[in-house]
């Protein structure tokens, strides 16, 4: 627990006495929920819940409490675990610019959607040191957050120094998952065999890996394309990435991860091809998990070609929202059969005057939607009130799933004796019509703008105390803690540990027949393999031109060579002789 | 090239000769009918045919006449660290002619670094001298830069090439990253060719070697450990990709493993334009023999991809392709002897790679498809050399039995059961992949150009008799769709008023990336950090200009523009 966080515990330690009055400051170490239907992941069932010093104390019916307890009358409303949104980007730095919502204000849009915890990405750029990076966003998250949260740490770049990194952070930071990425060729790019270092990496500190998959060779190449044909508005976007680039993404990614061995979890998978592969993929039994976003579960691509270039650019977030309308339905149904597990927000909005940085060029549009308050009705609109999902499938996608992939289970992602006390008393039947008006975000554009959703939070519990209410919200700057998270959770790595067995070379006798006299150039290296794999570099022909001048060679007599290694011919070999090599 | 000139006249010797009481069995249909051949082409096709006296007569007596086979893919004669695969033109033609192929397709191979142009006349020198059957080429692109630009477009216009393959594998060597790839699959779908991949994660494979030898496997075993078939799907699935952005034709080489084959057949059903090429070995034995006790039979499965440890690939690659999911079949006929491919007997990742298979290629489909009842009698003649002369753009003059195409025509015999084995192919390889199989299906006569190669068991061979078949751009068989959807991807831009609103100032740099080509991988150059000299030089009101693509970085960005010209619109009425 961080510093700041205990001592803010231990004042409201000292002052017990003061519960039961209306102001939440004093208000409510302890706290009782009392007729409601108590709803997690596995299961649902009436009963009251007894809340003190922030943790979930007694379930059950006909609880003992002591008196002067604030109690809460839920007559009979959901009581879900609160929501976990697995990817926030409230500090991502854009050519120098801030998103608009920083840790207070996304907090606090998270708290108003039912979202009690978030997990942001730290983003370094390539050159920063990661842990420099993480000790900023945590000092940053510190000072403003309103409800817990943790932090994903993302890898700019590989090298030897980042690997030490690593192991700091997941041993000593509380740090258990990391994201590569497959896209921003130059910038964050990895190469395939950069991506199978760093997953091998990852994989033996237990850390879950995040792929942010894109072929980012590919996109490069459309962007320039694009751009060419003269389109430079935002519908340049999806139309340099499209949705099979994506796709063949995950694909790599996830058979990069079954050669690893190694847990893989698709952040922000925006297309039905995506999602296909991956529910392909965890067929065969691969270790993989998808995480759908808010924007790509309720709202589609069509946008990008809106006249109004400040509502396009809006839209404007990698991989981009796909063209085609059905997606989001597609996306919910496989969000209910367990096909893809976790739904995140990827929240990262940037005003329309830095939008605006890429108005004459796409490319330069930050990228980031809006999504964190309305992640947990979009869910019960879409896929609940469908009939899609059941109520318990809810809890999971929003909250416990999250949890056991991120180590926090059971501490968060369920309603138990001993869990944090982040709880949501949730209304099926609140209608609400989201607008930039009304909403958390500091944001001039909410890309669900006008969509009606039904759903919502009544009242949402953080850490024991009521922070959002009938529509207020009543919350402090700093109250949220940093959660750290152990390497190896269980739900990524149970399986994988099982599958970790070593492969056996088989016993022969050894080859004893003749060998033929082979040129020594080993086969895979080449003594320039930078001039080559590049296409605008230009071939030096003296060095590839060996194999040639040992041709002429090869017609000499071999045996007058000058003594040579491996090829020779072997006719008493020593161990005596064997019998494998019968022909015929 | 006054040689080939002499090869391209038509053989005086051509025989004429009648095959009476065939019944012909095309891709489309089979019928009982006559046919006449004159000159090394077949001049009449019916029932009481008119022909001249004297001519030699075959009776069929109802047995099937097919289109002689065309084997897509093979690997004669091929150089390697010196040595060269121990089948050569004249012998591998041979054993095509026996298995009733009669017509190869060569890959020629240039050494990265060497000219395409001088490989291909090296290989079209070799050909021209030995080869016993006709025979055209493919060309392998190795590496990628301007000067091999022009070579490719010379051998497509000039010298009859339209198909050239791409490596997805042998990283440092051949392998091509994906904006090579995807400059290549531009390039070659302007200009009518085939892209052909071989499809493997390279980068995966390195560090998969790399893993087993530090762990003690140098065995062949170790080739199909560091070689898992989802390796193979995994470029697939990137091979398609890359080709449906560039509305470019694939062809994938060697399809090996169930899960490629899948990977191929979804494509199909979403409309990409892409064949598979199984090849004898993946459609008649697996890769259980990789763990054989004995080094040598274990050496001489090795292939890449490598055959699939699953012993049910071989049926499920037969289904699909009998279903026209897998559209041609290959042998990548390369043998090496055992003593070449002992090179790697202390490294599996040494062994020289190739199986045979181009004689056993057309019975070892009738036995496992067309016996099974898989497969049809015309499926069968599509699959073995129909299919491929359409591709290639060499149908109707090969892979059908009609009035003027070539005269390579095969009977059938349907009945007869024969054991294959190393002591009696035709190959000079040591070890045969098959060996001890018993096949149904074979040719009875074999005819080529006209003459009879095969006959009651007895190969008539002449080397150097085999004619270079250019092959024309546009197929049409793989670029008809292509060229309408060329026409419907005209991408639009949106026509919006200028954006008036504020911008928010940024940062010239993008957060400090001092060393961009350092992290990348190593084989990149700065060339690539072309946005962020961009981004400093966007600042200069010097530059500003209409955007010119081409030139990334001057692009004049982000400038903050107060008064528009062209006048204001309200476009960003907020909320």
């Amino acid at each position: 627990m961080h510093p700041s966080a205990k001592a803010f515990c231990n004042i409201q330690l000292t002052y017990p006495s003061m519960v039961v009055t209306e102001n939440w400051q004093q208000t409510s170490e302890r706290l009782l929920i009392k007729g409601g239907r108590v709803v997690n992941d596995d299961q649902s069932f009436f009963a009251d819940v007894y809340i003190e010093d922030g943790l979930i104390k007694q379930v059950g019916e006909n609880l003992v409490v002591p008196g002067g307890v604030k109690v809460i009358e839920v007559n009979g409303h959901m009581v879900i675990p609160g929501g976990i949104d697995v990817n926030t980007c409230l500090m991502k730095p854009y050519l120098g610019t801030n998103p608009v919502d920083d840790f207070l204000q996304g907090t606090k849009a998270a708290l108003a959607g039912g979202t009690t915890m978030i997990i942001d990405h730290v983003t370094p750029q390539p050159g920063d040191s990661l842990l420099d990076a993480f000790e900023c966003w945590q000092e940053a998250a510190d000072k403003k957050a309103c409800c817990d949260y943790s932090l994903h740490v993302d890898i700019p770049q590989w090298n030897e120094t980042v690997k030490d990194e690593l192991e700091l952070l997941v041993h000593e930071k509380g740090i258990n998952s990391f994201q590569v990425y497959m896209a921003y060729k130059d910038v964050y790019q990895m190469s395939d065999s950069e991506l199978y270092e760093a997953f091998s990496f990852l994989k033996q500190l237990g850390a879950v890996v995040l792929v942010h998959a894109e072929n980012g060779d590919l996109i490069a190449q459309e962007q320039r394309k694009i751009l060419g044909m003269g389109i430079t508005g935002p519908e340049g976007h999806p139309l340099s990435r499209p949705e099979e680039l994506e796709a063949e993404a995950v694909f790599r990614a996830i058979t990069l991860g079954n050669r690893v061995n190694c847990p893989v979890y698709i952040t922000k998978v925006m297309s039905k091809s995506a999602a296909d592969t991956i529910t392909q993929a965890r067929r065969k039994g691969s270790v993989v998990f998808g995480e759908p976003i808010t924007a790509s579960l309720a709202t589609d691509g069509s946008h990008y070609w809106s006249k109004n270039w400040a509502k396009a650019a809006a839209y404007v977030t990698s991989p981009p929202l796909s063209p085609d309308p059905t997606t989001p339905d597609h996306l919910h149904t496989l969000l209910a059969c367990g096909d893809l597990q976790v739904v995140g927000s990827a929240h990262c909005t940037y005003s329309t005057s830095q939008k605006a940085i890429g108005k004459d060029d796409f490319t330069l549009i930050p990228e980031g939607t809006n999504g964190v308050e309305e992640r947990m009705g979009f869910v019960w609109d879409k896929a609940v009130a469908m009939g899609k999902m059941d109520e318990n499938q809810f809890v999971a996608v929003t909250s416990t799933n999250a949890a056991k992939i991120f180590n926090l289970y059971p501490r968060k992602g369920r309603i138990a004796v001993g869990s944090d006390a982040d709880i949501v008393i949730w209304d099926p039947n609140s209608v609400k019509t989201i607008s930039a008006k009304n909403q958390q975000s500091a944001s001039e554009y909410n890309i669900f703008e006008g969509l009606e959703c039904r759903g919502g939070p009544v009242l949402v519990l953080s850490q024991g105390q009521v922070v959002y209410e009938e529509g207020k919200l009543q919350v402090q700057q700093g109250t949220g803690r940093f959660i750290p998270r152990k390497h190896f959770p269980d739900h990524a790595y149970q399986r994988v540990m099982f599958r970790n067995q070593g492969k056996e070379a088989v016993t022969r006798g050894m080859y004893d027949g003749p060998v033929y006299d082979v040129v020594p150039t080993p086969k895979y290296i080449t003594p320039a393999p930078s001039a080559k794999s590049s296409p605008t570099s230009h071939q030096p022909p003296p060095i590839r031109n060996l194999h040639q001048s040992n041709f002429s060679l090869s017609g000499a007599q071999t045996d007058d060579n000058v003594p040579r290694r491996s090829g020779h011919r072997i006719v008493g070999p020593p161990g005596g002789r064997s019998n494998i090599t019968s022909l015929g | 090239m006054s040689y080939q000139g002499k090869k391209n006249i038509p053989k005086i010797t051509s025989d004429r000769l009648l095959i009476k009481g065939g019944r012909i069995v095309n891709d489309d249909q089979s019928f009982h009918a006559d046919i006449y051949l004159e000159d090394g082409v077949i001049k009449q096709i019916g029932d009481n045919l008119i022909v001249p006296g004297g001519v030699k007569t075959i009776e069929a007596n109802g047995k099937m006449v097919i289109p002689g086979g065309i084997d897509i893919h093979t690997h004669f004669q091929m150089p390697y660290r010196g040595t060269t695969t121990v089948d050569d033109f004249a012998q591998g033609s041979k054993a095509a002619l026996a298995g009733g192929t009669t017509m190869i397709v060569d890959h020629v191979i240039p050494e990265p670094g060497s000219s395409l142009m001088e490989a291909y006349d090296q290989w079209r020198q070799w050909a021209d001298e030995k080869a016993c059957c006709d025979y055209s080429l493919h060309v392998d692109i190795t590496h990628w830069n301007d000067s091999i630009k022009q070579e490719v477009d010379n051998l497509i216009k000039e010298k009859g090439v339209n198909s050239f393959q791409v490596y997805m594998a042998y990283k440092d060597y051949y392998q091509m990253s994906n904006s090579e790839l995807y400059e290549i699959f531009t390039f070659l779908a302007e200009r009518g060719g085939i892209v052909q991949v071989h499809a493997e994660n390279g980068e995966i494979i390195a560090e998969e070697q790399a893993r087993m030898l530090q762990m003690g496997i140098t065995g062949p075993e170790g080739h199909v450990l560091s070689r898992p078939e989802e390796l193979e799907a995994e470029a697939v699935f990137r091979a398609i990709t890359i080709a449906s952005q560039t509305n470019c034709p694939l062809y994938v080489t060697r399809v090996m493993s169930k899960s490629a084959a899948d990977i191929i057949s979804q494509a199909r059903k979403r409309g990409n334009v892409v064949f598979g090429e199984p090849i004898t070995a993946s459609l008649g034995t697996d890769g259980t023999h990789y763990w054989s006790k004995n080094w040598a039979k274990a050496a001489s499965f090795v292939t890449s991809p490598p055959l699939s440890p699953d012993p049910t690939t071989p049926d499920y690659l037969n289904t699909l392709l009998s279903s026209g999911d897998l559209s041609v079949t290959g042998s990548a006929h390369c043998t090496f002897s055992v003593s070449q491919k002992a090179i790697g007997k202390d490294d599996f990742t040494q062994i020289p790679e190739g199986v045979n298979g181009v004689e056993e290629r057309m019975t070892l489909i009738w036995d496992k498809a067309v016996t099974t009842g898989k497969m049809d009698e015309n499926m069968f003649v599509a699959v073995t050399s129909t299919n491929a002369a359409k591709i290639l753009n060499l149908y109707p003059r090969k892979g059908r039995i009609a009035v003027g195409s070539d005269a390579d025509l095969v009977i059938w015999d349907t009945d007869s059961l024969r054991t294959i084995t190393a002591k009696t192919h035709n190959s000079v390889a040591e070890y045969n992949v098959f060996e001890g199989m018993e096949l149904r299906g074979a040719p009875l006569v074999v005819i080529c150009q006209g003459k009879i190669v095969l006959e009651d068991g007895n190969m008539h061979v002449t080397s150097g008799v085999g004619r270079f078949i250019p092959c024309a751009p546009y197929p049409d068989y793989a670029y008809k769709r292509v060229k309408a959807r060329k026409q419907l991807a005209v991408l639009r831009a949106v026509p919006r008023g200028m954006y008036d609103g504020p911008v928010s100032e940024f940062s010239m740099s993008r957060g400090g990336t001092p060393s961009a080509s350092a992290r990348t991988s190593p084989t990149k150059q700065p060339v690539r950090n072309l946005h962020q000299s961009g981004f400093s030089l966007a600042g200069n009101p010097a530059l500003c200009g209409p955007p010119t693509p081409d030139d990334i970085p001057i692009r004049p960005a982000g400038r903050r523009i107060v008064v528009p010209p062209g006048g204001r619109s309200n476009i960003t009425s907020l909320s």
